[in-house]
């Protein structure tokens, strides 16, 4: 296979901020939340603590290794609820077609009109912070692209003959659906979500900035940032390991969405002698 | 219209009941105009009345618009009829019947032109063929191998070819795979649309030869579909020639093919190019311009703008399938031309 | 040979370049077309005919590539000419129609301008002058009032129309040499008749050469005086059309004329089974040893598993490349 950088540097990010997701409790010097200690407040970088440390003493290094469980999770929890919306409404809009259609595609284009991060905003204001409403406000609000690309693909392939085929055979809509459309259209799906889960990244960062995400003193990566906001002259540091952690991630997750694509893209894959 | 049926007239032959009867069948969509104003039918197939014998293979004819695959999907029981009685294997299907589409299936099957485009890429052969069977009530796990490895068999595939994928096999085998999966559940009657004109030349007599042979040994009985004349008078027995949703002609392959009475068969006949032909195709042959859109049908006949034997009576009065050979052989031979006679004199 | 053929190919061998291997898709093909002749290059998808009629254009792109041999235009080689000068013969001595004449007509544009840009382009009239004669080169494809007919789209026409227009499109210079790759293949048959007895016709009214190419033996033998035949990337032989037909001298012609269905033969022989070739037609990269027909050959020898046969001359005038033609 040609070699791809964009798979492998993407990948390879990726893969890194899963593996210290995984093994936070193992990796983190310290306890992200309980080892404060206004002794070593606003240190910076440097051989005892990496990273430096936070204006409660707390080591960044360690709350960056634990807040990548939160942003990772947030990022896969919240993408597989928005394809699963998304996917689900598209692929049956496309196939049945008619006022169905008409209205999945209205609510679409109204998703799509209003920014998914202020819809996200007032879902967590009737909610409240924390984990769980963040994801709900995040797996609730994105999946108007996974839809669109779905009935797209769907329009696409269902005047194929092995759709009329399964037909004939007797096959139901939804067998059909799961059995013959599904898997012939995963590869722009898989895109999709690598590309959305960098989005929800984005999302919980922004949300938490505003103080409406993770409530402290969990680490996640936007509140770290939120809370480094008035130090940013006097202790830079505060800001710029979450914000590059938040920068490597998502950019993984852009450069891998985009490899995927290019390998998974039906057209290159399977093309007539 | 006439609702003539074909038995009537065919004492040797009624004895054979019709696997499938269609009564006056018509199949119109409405079709709204740009700007959303303006519904309008079109009348896909306007009033068919035909029938198929168990193990007759019924060469259909006609050009892109003709309405032979809106026919073909009304008989799968895909879209409903607008008008007229489908009769197939025991069933009625009318304009308001909903079809018993698991009956249907293991009675009418078909296979597709492209072979690359009707398969799940997604599928191995095994899967393509033995899903349909677990579907319909084959639970027995070696009875499910057996029938595949025989199918796969009989379509002249090996058995290893059970557990490849369909971009492993080239075009021709690809159509050996999609008529194992037609002939999968026993079916009675397969439609083959155009079903080796998108295969490589050297491969269609392949194809050809394997349709007739599984029409032999398991008794099937085929709609033949195609363009191609030659290849529908090589498998015929009888042949339907279409022109804007109507049969213009009917009769046996060696009728239609040897004295065509509608000028529309005989324009066919003289537009396929043969360099054995004895004597060049005259005008009288030849057919004028395209077809009508059939949103918007010719008034009377519907070929008359293109007809090289147009007389006045023929933009007014609509010509009905009438017998031209009466009592001439055992198929009869049909044809919807006011002047069929003049046209079987050249 | 005395007068220089109008068109000469000879010894073209066409690449297939990929990141590290060079495959020859087409390899030692070599006719000739008189002046006003019209010969056919016929053979399955895949056997490099429709490749041979884009190097003759000057139309190849990556991977596609000229590997060798010469194309003569009225004696002068064409193949190395710089794109600019290709531009300038295409239009004027060489004109191409396609199979699917929507995808070579530009959707946003009025049939009557891309006419017209035609004689703007290549003979340097004026617009007004342009608009004119597009209206009567539609008149000369016979498309039904012209007048109005120049003010449409492609999408308004339908699939026949469209073909007259790009045949109007070819002609309109006059060029020398008209490549048509299978153009009534998207045809409805009645269609197709009337214009293959168009182009017949205009051409022979303005002295024009066809190479025609398509997989439909019997069409091109209609049409055309001298016939090809391409297999795997070579011509396997080359003869008079009738003869091509008659007494087909390769075991793979034999086999395509022997296999096809033809009207009138069921009526006159009675149904008999097809004659099948074997196997399928070899990709590119698998192109066999000696002989590219030898695996689905019936008369094979181990010559031809090993050596590759040599074009030989046919009584009369052809050629066969083939260890057992006789």
């Amino acid at each position: 296979m040609k070699f791809r950088a964009n798979l492998l540097i993407g990948g390879g990010l990726v893969a890194l901020a899963a593996v210290v997701a995984v093994l936070a409790p193992w990796i983190a010097l310290y306890d992200p939340v309980l080892d404060a200690n206004l002794m070593n407040a606003e240190i910076p970088p440097g051989t005892e603590f990496i990273f430096g440390t936070d204006g409660q003493g707390r080591d960044i290094y360690s709350r960056i290794v634990h807040g990548a469980r939160i942003s990772l999770t947030v990022g896969v929890v919240s993408q597989i609820a928005n394809t699963i919306i998304g996917v689900t409404l598209g692929l049956t809009a496309g196939y049945w077609g008619g006022w169905w259609d008409d209205f999945v595609g209205l609510v679409t284009n109204l998703m799509l009109a209003i920014p998914s991060l202020i819809f996200a905003l007032a879902i967590m204001a009737i909610l409240g912070p924390g984990l769980g409403s963040l994801l709900i406000a995040l797996g609730l609000t994105n999946w108007s692209y996974s839809c669109r690309i779905t009935r797209a693909q769907v329009l696409s392939l269902k005047s194929q003959g092995y759709v009329q085929a399964a037909r004939i055979l007797g096959y139901g809509d939804f067998r059909i659906m799961f059995t013959q459309l599904l898997p012939n259209m995963l590869g722009p799906i898989i895109v999709i979500a690598t590309l959305g889960m960098g989005a929800a990244i984005l999302a919980e960062a922004s949300l938490s900035f505003l103080g409406l995400g993770i409530r402290p003193p969990f680490p996640s990566w936007g509140s770290m940032l939120s809370e480094a906001r008035d130090q940013i002259t006097t202790a830079p540091w505060l800001s710029v390991f979450p914000g590059l952690a938040i920068f490597l991630t998502v950019l993984g997750l852009n450069l891998l969405g985009d490899g995927l694509r290019d390998i998974l893209d039906p057209q290159s894959r399977e093309r007539r002698a | 219209m006439t609702d003539l049926s074909m038995t009537e007239t065919e004492p040797s032959r009624a004895a054979a009941a019709p696997l499938l009867a269609l009564d006056d069948l018509a199949v119109h969509y409405a079709v709204t105009g740009r700007m959303g104003t303006g519904r309008r039918m079109l009348k896909a197939v306007d009033g068919i009345d035909l029938d198929v014998k168990p193990g007759e293979c019924l060469g259909l004819v006609g050009e892109s618009g003709c309405g032979k695959s809106t026919l073909a999907l009304a008989i799968m029981g895909l879209v409903p009829p607008t008008r007229g009685h489908i009769r197939i294997a025991g069933q009625d299907i009318g304009a308001k019947d909903r079809p018993d589409r698991k009956l249907m299936a293991r009675t009418v099957q078909m296979v597709f032109q492209d072979p690359y485009a009707s398969l799940n890429p997604r599928q191995t052969v095994r899967r393509t063929l033995a899903d349909p069977l677990r579907l319909h009530g084959v639970t027995d796990r070696a009875e499910i191998e057996g029938r595949v490895a025989d199918m796969l068999a009989r379509v002249g595939l090996r058995p290893e070819h059970a557990d490849r994928y369909p971009h492993e096999f080239s075009g021709g085998q690809r159509q050996r795979i999609g008529i194992a999966r037609a002939l999968i559940l026993k079916p009675r009657l397969v439609i083959c649309d155009e079903p080796v004109s998108a295969l490589d030349v050297s491969i269609r007599a392949q194809i050809i030869n394997l349709l007739l042979e599984l029409k032999d040994e398991l008794g099937l009985s085929y709609i033949m579909i195609s363009h191609d004349l030659g290849v529908v008078e090589h498998m015929s027995d009888r042949v339907a020639v279409m022109y804007l949703g109507r049969i213009v002609e009917r009769g046996g392959w060696r009728e239609i093919f040897e004295n065509p009475r509608h000028p529309y068969t005989r324009a066919l006949i003289a537009a396929i190019p043969d360099p054995f032909r004895q004597h060049a195709a005259t005008a009288r042959d030849k057919a004028k311009g395209e077809i009508a859109s059939a949103l918007n049908p010719p008034s009377g006949c519907h070929f008359h703008p293109r007809c090289p034997m147009k007389q006045d009576r023929c933009t007014v009065d609509v010509p009905t399938l009438d017998p031209v050979t009466a009592g001439h052989g055992d198929i009869g031979h049909w044809a919807a031309c006011h002047y069929a006679d003049r046209v079987g004199a050249a | 040979m005395t007068a220089p053929a109008l068109l000469e190919v000879e010894n073209l061998r066409i690449d297939l370049v990929g990141e590290e291997t060079r495959h020859a898709a087409v390899e030692g093909v070599s006719f000739r077309i008189g002046k006003g002749e019209t010969f056919g290059l016929v053979g399955e998808s895949g056997c490099g005919k429709s490749i041979t009629a884009l190097s003759i254009m000057g139309l190849l792109r990556h991977p596609l590539a000229i590997g060798g041999g010469a194309i003569r235009l009225e004696g002068k080689e064409i193949q190395s000419l710089p794109p600019g000068q290709i531009r300038r013969l295409r239009g004027r001595k060489i004109a191409m129609i396609f199979q699917e004449p929507m995808t070579a007509l530009n959707p946003l544009s009025p049939v009557g301008r891309q006419i017209a840009e035609m004689f703007v382009l290549h003979q340097g009239a004026s617009w007004s002058e342009a608009n004119a004669k597009a209206v009567e080169a539609l008149r000369q494809v016979r498309v039904p009032s012209p007048e109005r007919r120049v003010k449409d789209f492609p999408h308004q026409l339908s699939g026949g129309m469209r073909q007259r227009v790009m045949i109007a499109i070819a002609l309109a210079c006059g060029p020398d040499l008209l490549v048509a790759d299978e153009p009534t293949t998207a045809l409805d048959v009645t269609v197709q008749a009337e214009i293959v007895d168009l182009m017949r016709e205009l051409c022979a009214a303005n002295g024009t050469a066809i190479l025609m190419i398509s997989h439909d033996l019997g069409l091109v033998a209609n049409i055309c005086r001298r016939v090809a035949v391409m297999y795997a990337g070579r011509v396997v032989e080359e003869q008079a059309a009738d003869e091509v037909f008659r007494h087909p001298r390769h075991p793979y012609t034999r086999g395509l004329v022997a296999s096809l269905p033809l009207l009138g033969s069921r009526a006159a022989h009675g149904r008999r089974k097809l004659a099948e070739i074997a196997g399928t037609v070899p990709a590119i990269a698998a192109y066999p040893k000696g002989c590219r027909f030898n695996p689905r050959c019936g008369l094979a020898t181990e010559i031809c598993r090993v050596e590759d046969p040599a074009a030989t001359p046919l009584p009369g005038d052809g050629l066969v490349r083939c260890h057992h033609h006789d």
